[in-house]
């Protein structure tokens, strides 16, 4: 073994580490209930004697399953305006020839450097007067401002990536350019855009800030959790922990091929 | 049927000029080629027939309708790309029924339609499979199957061969000009090949810069080129060009003198292909220097040189000929073209073209 090859070898178990250890923390102490959680030095495998019964304690809490719905509502949401609102910005950033397309690009990615924490209080004032205080309608719709950059910057990534004959060919054979998105680009983009949805779902199922600020009764898991778990013994908030993860590496995990694609690190 | 006139064709990119007022007339169930270098305007004048780029201004017209301003689709045009552009989530058969499907046509006329064609270009076998899973070149058979599904009477090809090999591209040549003359469809075939492009059309127009250089049979455009450039883009190897001092109406060539046309005096450039140079005897010929020889089966090229200019000459190739060798050449008075030095613009044409003509016939 060389050693340019040692050194991407330990790069990769660090950054591994790096990632996993937190996960694997926290699932043992889910459901290795209150001993492992207190134990030092932590057993390297799960306790023989499994057991759920922290999870169950966790899902017993009060408001947890409506929060969880909440946050399902809001990701939605999110991820719905973000697909309808993100794909034909992505379209038009791809196709269409404008002045300060380039800049306009760098902008979209410049509202995510915004402080959210700055918006916070016009924010709430404005959602009060607007009626969306309080809603898991309000904190969707404050989801996709953050998760919007994303789509419309990966759709484009993915129209671009589709040749321009392929949509000139279909004008050709009799479709409008409305007909011919349908037809022929949006079938070639739609996994793309899949995972374009997945990830602002998880991006709105992660948020934290936001969903504290716009929420009082109707809040979103993290939301709630953040508020609850507090006052809760450790080996229940390390099971909230790792319900809130799951989700979040399960989707990915199903899209990471498309994320990668979208990219451009392993193009078709 | 439809003819096709491009009236006064112009496009800018800016202070680019990619066309200069391009005038063409295509005659219905015409297949004509548009020949030229990479950059010269031939894929924009394409585009701009087919609706995918606006022209900045002229017309085109397509049997006498002015389509300027309409889009693609309402064009009753079809197209096969360079890259053929077959849709990739669609199924052989929904990419050649795909004209038909959009055009609403009835679903047994699609079937019909689409079996037509692809028995035309044979990829029956493959009408279920993904582009995905075919070989280019049966790739670039469902893209022409999908234009001539709809049956069209314009049909617009940009360089289709460029992406296959040369064996398989000699292949599909002979077969789209069978398939196409059948069709009767009025074709438009941009090409940087000439051989394609002699081989296929009927007439050729060559443009270079932007600019029409030259419209006419292959015939015509190989043995009587209306500019230079004309002359050393067709045919390969290219015509010679021989910069040449005219005294009192007759042009010196070495030892041969021969007759100047009319009104020319100072300088003239004489254009002939390398087979129309015939080896002859030293009283009879200009002395030719041979600096590379070249075996290429059907015959031996030749390339040296005459008055200090670069010259190349085909030989038969049963009489080898050492390199060093002085020969003795003769131009075949019938097929040799005059040119104005300064704008490369043949001279007296109308009479070399009579005297070919003449040459033809025996």
């Amino acid at each position: 073994m060389t050693l340019r090859r040692a050194v991407f070898i330990t790069g990769i178990v660090v950054l591994c580490a790096w990632t996993l250890v937190p996960i694997y923390l926290i699932a043992l102490g889910a459901i290795g209930g209150r001993t492992v959680v207190n134990s030092w030095p932590k057993p390297f495998l799960p306790p023989a004697d499994l057991s759920f019964a922290t999870m169950r304690e966790f899902f017993d809490i009060t408001g947890v399953w409506t929060s969880a719905l909440y946050s399902v509502e809001a990701a939605v949401l999110c991820m719905a305006f973000s697909i309808v609102l993100g794909v034909p910005g992505g379209y038009a950033l791809a196709r269409f020839v404008f002045p300060g397309a380039t800049t306009y690009r760098l902008l979209i990615l410049l509202t995510r450097a915004f402080p959210v924490a700055i918006l916070a209080l016009p924010l709430t004032v404005g959602f009060i007067r607007l009626g969306l205080y309080d809603t898991p309608f309000g904190v969707g719709l404050m989801h996709t401002t953050l998760a919007l950059p994303f789509a419309v910057l990966i759709s484009a990534s993915l129209f671009q990536a589709i040749p321009r004959e392929l949509e000139e060919a279909a004008w050709v054979f009799g479709c409008s350019p409305v007909r011919a998105f349908w037809r022929v680009m949006l079938p070639l983009a739609l996994p793309g855009i899949a995972a374009v949805a997945i990830f602002a779902f998880v991006i709105s199922w992660n948020e934290v800030f936001a969903a504290s600020v716009l929420t009082v009764r109707h809040k979103t898991l993290t939301a709630y959790l953040l508020s609850v778990l507090s006052e809760s013994p450790l080996h229940v908030q390390f099971a909230g922990g790792f319900v809130l993860i799951v989700p979040s590496v399960l989707f990915i995990f199903l899209v990471r091929k498309r994320l990668f694609s979208v990219w451009g690190i392993a193009n078709r | 049927m439809a003819n096709i006139v491009i009236d006064n064709i112009t496009k800018s990119f800016g202070s680019f000029i990619a066309l200069a007022r391009v005038d063409l007339n295509i005659a219905d169930g015409e297949f004509l080629a548009l020949l030229g270098p990479s950059g010269c305007g031939k894929t924009t004048l394409l585009r701009i027939i087919a609706g995918l780029e606006t022209q900045s201004s002229g017309q085109v017209k397509i049997g006498g309708r002015d389509v300027s301003v309409l889009p693609p689709r309402k064009r009753g045009l079809a197209m096969v790309f360079q890259n053929y552009a077959v849709f990739p989530h669609m199924t052989v058969r929904q990419n050649v029924g795909f004209g038909l499907r959009m055009a609403g046509a009835d679903a047994a006329r699609i079937e019909r339609q689409v079996a037509r064609a692809a028995a035309l270009l044979h990829i029956q076998p493959n009408l279920d499979r993904y582009p995905a899973q075919l070989s280019g070149g049966q790739r670039q058979r469902v893209a022409v199957a999908r234009a001539l599904a709809i049956e069209p009477t314009v049909l617009l090809m940009d360089e289709p061969l460029s992406n296959l090999d040369a064996l398989l591209r000699l292949e599909m040549r002979a077969e789209l000009k069978s398939v196409l003359r059948e069709a009767g469809t009025t074709t438009i075939y941009v090409t940087h090949d000439q051989t394609e492009a002699m081989g296929l059309a009927d007439r050729i127009a060559v443009l270079h810069a932007g600019r029409i250089q030259q419209i006419g049979t292959p015939t015509e455009v190989y043995a009587f080129p209306a500019t230079t450039f004309v002359g050393g883009f067709v045919g390969s190897p290219p015509m010679n060009f021989l910069t040449l001092p005219v005294e009192n109406g007759s042009v010196r060539l070495g030892a041969l003198t021969l007759k100047s046309p009319t009104g020319c005096e100072g300088q003239i450039v004489l254009g002939v292909r390398p087979e129309d140079l015939e080896p002859t005897v030293a009283a009879e010929g200009f002395s030719f220097t041979v600096r590379v020889t070249e075996p290429l089966g059907p015959h031996i090229m030749l390339t040296g040189e005459s008055v200090g200019q670069p010259v190349r000459v085909v030989v038969p190739p049963d009489r080898p000929v050492p390199v060093g060798a002085t020969m003795h050449l003769r131009p075949r008075y019938d097929r040799v073209v005059w040119m104005d030095p300064a704008s490369g613009a043949a001279i007296g044409r109308e009479e070399t073209r009579q005297l070919g003509l003449g040459a033809a016939g025996n």
